[in-house]
């Protein structure tokens, strides 16, 4: 059975699409599920260096689509997860340098020997992100509880529906706990009423992902994290789990309030 | 200091409630691309046009946009003059 064809966009820029799709590709993977990540974003290139996987490239997608290589050739295979890999975007090219008709064709030959393909949409609405929604079997849009991403969510699963890609899913991502109790951040509720559309997971804002993200390690291969759990239940959500959501809470109990007193301003 | 006495005595909403409350208004216009202004002519046409046909209160009539799930619907509520109504009864 060939595989899925998974886009991660936004609209707006800064949110967490690469980190999305380099986490949810890397628990894929640690799943024992054949993935490919493409970095769909065009002279933009930042993938790679959130799997870091930066040092290895010689071939990248623009090659592939105008044959300069074989499609083999620009995939980096993952030295920790086997079975990820990762093809980088040009980074001296621009968006025109590739169509949507080639992204749907490079697609459907990587479906054929992986389970998984996820494409790393560019921010905005114009070419690179046509490219990146025309081969997709399913669409995640990731946004954070700020008006300004809610408002270009809604604008990115309004252009989705229009292209027949729909229903999105949608990825609340960077929810800080105690703003919302506070009452001074929206709730994945709020944007869940105002998006109306079906959420695959919500993340937590965890410090935690700039560590890794620095050292160039999916934060999904640290157990202790809650943003990395999260992101291993919208992966498996994804394969067609059934995972309850997490609470946005840190854990509380006696050892989760000691730690706080111990570390103030800590997470 | 105000705005902290306001929120002691429940005086200002919380910053989120304002958040949504706003967003709702804009993703309804940006959904539909009717702007407040092209919105009022729509109403102003509908009132002349209803009015060709039937007495009505310009000023009592109401024209919402409504959201159910990500459909947008345009309600207008159109009370008839009651006055006139009565008039053209009794003749």
């Amino acid at each position: 059975m060939p595989g899925k064809v998974v886009t991660i966009t936004s609209g707006k820029g800064g949110v967490g699409k690469t980190t999305a799709t380099a986490n949810i590709g890397a628990a894929l993977a640690a799943e024992g599920q054949r993935v490919v990540c493409i970095d769909a974003d065009i002279g933009l290139r930042n993938l790679d260096v959130v799997l870091g996987l930066e040092n290895r490239i010689v071939y990248d997608l623009v090659d592939v689509i105008e044959g300069r290589c074989r499609l083999r050739q620009a995939m980096i295979r993952d030295k920790r997860l086997p079975e990820l890999y990762l093809i980088p975007a040009a980074q001296t090219r621009d968006k025109s340098a590739v169509s949507p008709s080639d992204m749907m064709r490079l697609c459907d030959e990587l479906r054929q020997d992986h389970d998984w393909v996820l494409l790393d949409s560019p921010a905005g609405i114009e070419r690179g992100f046509r490219n990146a929604l025309a081969p997709a079997n399913m669409v995640l849009v990731i946004t954070n509880p700020e008006i300004s991403a809610v408002r270009d969510a809604d604008r990115i699963i309004g252009l989705v529906e229009a292209e027949e890609k729909g229903p999105a899913r949608l990825i609340l991502n960077r929810i800080k706990a105690d703003m919302v109790k506070r009452g001074d951040m929206l709730s994945a509720e709020d944007v869940l009423e105002l998006l109306a559309i079906e959420l695959i997971g919500m993340v937590p804002d965890d410090e935690n992902v700039v560590t890794s993200t620095n050292r160039g390690l999916p934060i999904v291969l640290d157990g202790k994290s809650r943003a990395g759990m999260a992101f291993r239940n919208i992966a498996r959500r994804l394969a067609g789990e059934s995972v309850p959501f997490l609470p946005m809470e840190e854990q509380g109990g006696f050892l989760g309030r000691l730690t706080r007193f111990i570390r103030p301003g800590g997470d | 200091m105000s705005s902290f006495l306001d929120r002691l005595f429940g005086r200002e909403s919380k910053s989120a409630q304002t958040a949504k409350e706003r967003m709702k208004l804009v993703l309804i216009h940006d959904r539909t691309d009717l702007s407040p202004a092209a919105m009022e002519a729509l109403k102003d046409d509908l009132i002349a046009v209803i009015s060709r046909y039937i007495e009505i209160d310009p000023a009592a009539v109401r024209i919402d946009m409504t959201q159910e799930g990500r459909e947008q619907r345009l309600i207008a509520d159109i009370p008839l003059s009651p006055v006139r109504r009565r008039r053209m009864g009794q003749t």
